[in-house]
C-alpha cells in the first residue's frame, strides 16, 4: 500500500469513528454549524448592528420583520447574535491557541530537562495554578482595557497551567523511550528533540485537551463581558448578556433578548466539550470499546 | 596508523554505593575493515566499553583514565559539543532492540534522513536520496522509507536501524546484540548483510554478544571479558582451538558441540563479581578450578602467547606465582 493511500485511510478511518460516535457527531455538527453562521452570516443579515433603531422599534417581541425580536435600542437580535457568534469564537479559538502554545511548550521544556529547570517551571506553573483566575482576569481586563485582543491575551495567559501539567507528565514518560536516546546518539541537540520527537509524540493529548481549553476559553470570555468588561466595539453573546442585564431585560419579559445568546454559549460550550470527551475516546486506543 | 586504538580504558560508574569500576584498564585495537567480537557475561563491562568509545555513557558514568585513539585523535578527552558534531560520523552504534529505537510516530525514512541531515549541509533532497541508496543497501525497497515503523518487521526494523548506523558512512560501527530478539533465520541475514557492507566499506566492526557461535562466524578477531578486563583476546581460531584462559575455556564448555556427545553442556559455578568489592587479585579466581595460592591477591599480568594472542592469567605467565 502506498504512503499517502495510508494517510488517507487513516483519516477516513478517524472520520468513520466520528459518524459513528453519536457525541462526537453531535459535538462537530454543532459547532460546525456555529463556525459557518460566524463567518457566513453577516452576509445574509439585513441589519445592522452598530446603529440604533427608531424609538417604535425598542424591545420588540419576535415575530414580524424582525426574527428574534429587537433589544432596547432597536436592533436586531438575530443580528447580534450572529456577530456576537464571530467574536465569542474569535476569542475562544485564539485564547485557546495561546493558552496551548505556553502550555506546551513550558510543559516539554519542564518535562524534558528535568532538574531544576523542571523546579522553577513547576512552581510558576503552581502559581497560576492557585490564583483565582476569575479575580485576576478581572483586574488584568481593567487595567489593560476594554480590547479583544486585551481579552484574548488575559484568557491565553490564565489558562495554560493545566496543559502545561499534562504535557510534561507525557514528556517525562516519552523521554524515556529508547528512540530519544537514539536521537542524541545520532548528534542531535535538545530543542531538535523536543519539536521533532517528543512534540509529535504528546500531541494527541494536546489535542484532546486544545478542546476542553476551548470551551472554558468562551465561558471565560462570556463571564469577563457579561461583568462590562469585554470590548464594546465588538460585543459578544457576554456583551449582550451583560446589556440585557443593565437594561432589565428580565424582569421586563424580554426573554428574546436575553434567552438566545444564553443558549448559544451553552451549546457551543457543550459542543467542544461533548468533541473533547469523544475524540479523546477514538484518539486513545486504551479506551476503545469500553 | 590503525583506526582505533584503545589504552588502558577505565570508566566508572558514580553510584550511591560507590564507585563502580565497570571498565577497567582495557586496551585493545581495530584495523580497517577488521571486525572484532566482544563477549562475556551480563555485567562484564562489553556495553559500557563500546559506550565509551561512543562518548554515550549516561550521565553517571565516566571515562576516568586512558586513551581512545581514532585514527590518531583522542575521543577520550573531546568536549560534548565537540563530541556531538562527530558523533555518527566517526562511531556509530547499532542498537540492542531495534523495535524500541524508532520514534513511532515518524515516517522511518525521514528517521534516517534525520541522521543525514544532522550532520551534512545537504538538501532535503539530497539526503533523500541517500536514504533511499541506504535502504536498498540494506534490502529494503526504497519505497518503504514512507512507512512508519509499526508497518516494518522486526527483521526489517533491525535492518533499518543498520542502515541508519551506515547514514554518514562512520569509520568504526558499533553492533551492541544486533541481533537479539530475532529469529535464527533473519539473524543469519542480517549478519551476512553486515559482513558484505563492512568488506566493501573497510570499515571497522565491534561486535557484542553472548553468542560465542555468533562471533565465531562472523569476526576476524575476538575479545572476551570478564569483570571490566579483556582476560584473553586473539583470532578467532586463538580463542576456540589454543583457548588458554580458564574463563573461556568455560564459556565454550557451556555451548552444546554439534559434533560432541549427548551430554550435558556445564555451567561456570559460582556467581559474577561483586563488581563494587574487587578483589586485589584476579577476580576470576573464587570461580576457578585451577587457581593457585597467588591468585586471589596478586593481578595477573597481560602475557602474549601467540602472535595476535594475548591472556591475562597467571597459569600463562610461567605457570608459577610470582614470575
Amino acid at each position: 500500500m502506498d504512503y499517502k493511500e495510508f494517510r488517507f485511510r487513516k483519516l477516513k478511518d478517524f472520520l468513520h469513528a466520528v459518524r459513528n460516535n453519536k457525541i462526537a457527531l453531535f459535538g462537530s455538527v454543532t459547532l460546525l454549524f456555529f463556525l459557518l453562521v460566524a463567518v457566513f452570516g453577516p452576509i445574509f443579515v439585513p441589519f445592522s448592528t452598530m446603529e440604533f433603531g427608531e424609538v417604535e422599534d425598542m424591545l420588540l417581541p419576535p415575530g414580524g420583520e424582525h426574527l428574534l425580536g429587537t433589544d432596547d435600542m432597536g436592533r436586531d437580535v438575530l443580528a447580534n447574535l450572529i456577530s456576537g457568534a464571530r467574536i465569542s469564537l474569535l476569542i475562544g479559538i485564539t485564547a485557546t491557541a495561546i493558552s496551548m502554545i505556553i502550555g506546551c511548550a513550558i510543559g516539554i521544556v519542564s518535562g524534558y530537562f528535568g532538574g531544576r529547570t523542571d523546579q522553577l517551571l513547576m512552581r510558576l506553573t503552581d502559581f497560576f495554578l492557585v490564583i483565582p483566575w476569575l479575580p485576576l482576569m478581572m483586574v488584568l481586563a481593567a487595567v489593560l482595557g476594554t480590547s479583544i485582543w486585551n481579552i484574548i491575551f488575559v484568557i491565553g495567559i490564565t489558562s495554560w497551567p493545566g496543559t502545561a501539567r499534562v504535557v510534561r507528565a507525557q514528556t517525562l514518560s516519552v523521554k524515556e523511550r529508547q528512540f530519544v536516546e537514539r536521537t542524541i546518539s545520532i548528534g542531535a541537540g535538545s530543542g531538535h528533540i523536543m519539536v521533532h520527537h517528543i512534540l509529535p509524540n504528546v500531541f494527541p493529548l494536546v489535542f484532546a485537551n486544545t478542546v476542553l481549553v476551548a470551551s472554558v476559553a468562551i465561558v471565560s470570555e462570556t463571564t469577563l463581558s457579561f461583568l462590562g468588561l469585554g470590548d464594546p466595539n465588538h460585543a459578544s453573546w457576554g456583551m449582550m448578556l451583560h446589556y440585557a442585564f443593565e437594561c432589565g431585560a428580565a424582569s421586563a419579559g424580554a426573554y428574546w433578548y436575553y434567552l438566545p445568546p444564553g443558549i448559544c454559549v451553552v451549546a457551543v460550550v457543550l459542543s467542544f466539550t461533548l468533541m473533547g470527551y469523544a475524540f479523546d475516546v477514538i484518539l486513545n486506543p486504551k479506551l476503545k470499546g469500553r | 596508523m590503525k583506526l582505533l586504538e584503545v589504552e588502558n580504558l577505565s570508566t566508572w560508574f558514580h553510584t550511591s554505593k560507590g564507585d563502580l569500576k565497570a571498565v577497567n584498564g582495557v586496551s585493545f585495537d581495530l584495523d580497517y575493515g577488521e571486525a572484532l567480537g566482544m563477549v562475556g557475561e551480563s555485567g562484564s563491562g562489553k556495553t559500557t566499553c563500546a559506550l565509551s568509545i561512543a562518548r554515550l555513557l549516561p550521565k553517571e558514568g565516566e571515562v576516568t583514565g586512558g586513551r581512545i585513539l581514532l585514527e590518531g585523535v583522542d575521543l577520550a578527552s573531546m568536549t560534548e559539543e565537540e563530541i556531538r558534531k562527530r558523533r555518527w560520523k566517526d562511531v556509530s552504534i547499532i542498537f540492542q532492540g531495534a523495535m524500541n529505537a524508532l520514534n513511532p510516530v515518524m515516517k522511518v525514512g525521514d528517521q534516517i534522513a534525520e541522521a543525514i541531515l544532522l550532520h551534512d549541509k545537504t538538501s532535503r533532497e539530497e539526503a533523500r536520496r541517500r536514504t533511499a541508496e541506504i535502504l536498498e543497501m540494506v534490502e529494503i525497497p526504497a519505497v518503504r522509507a514512507g512507512n512508519y515503523p509499526h508497518e516494518f518487521s522486526g527483521g526489517m526494523k533491525q535492518r533499518t536501524m543498520i542502515a541508519m548506523a551506515l547514514a554518514c558512512n562512520p569509520k568504526i560501527v558499533i553492533g551492541d546484540e544486533p541481533t537479539t530478539a530475532l529469529d535464527v533465520m533473519v539473524q543469519a541475514q542480517i549478519l551476512n548483510l553486515l559482513e558484505k557492507i563492512r568488506r566493501e566499506y573497510r570499515m571497522g566492526f565491534i561486535l557484542i554478544t553472548h553468542d560465542l557461535s555468533i562471533l565465531g562466524e562472523t569476526c576476524d578477531r575476538i575479545a572476551v571479558m570478564y569483570a571490566g578486563k579483556i582476560v584473553e583476546m586473539g583470532t578467532v581460531k586463538d580463542i576456540f582451538e589454543k583457548t588458554a584462559h580458564p574463563y573461556t575455556q568455560k564459556l565454550i564448555s557451556c555451548f552444546p558441540n554439534i559434533w560432541g556427545g549427548k551430554t550435558i553442556p556445564e555451567g561456570i559455578s559460582g556467581a559474577p563479581t561483586n563488581m563494587l568489592a574487587l578483589s586485589p587479585g584476579c577476580s576470576f579466581a573464587p570461580r576457578c578450578d585451577r587457581r593457585r595460592g597467588c591468585c586471589e591477591a596478586e593481578e595477573p599480568r597481560v602475557v602474549q602467547i601467540g602472535e595476535k594472542h594475548f591472556v591475562t592469567c597467571h597459569e600463562a605467565s610461567g605457570g608459577g606465582c610470582g614470575v
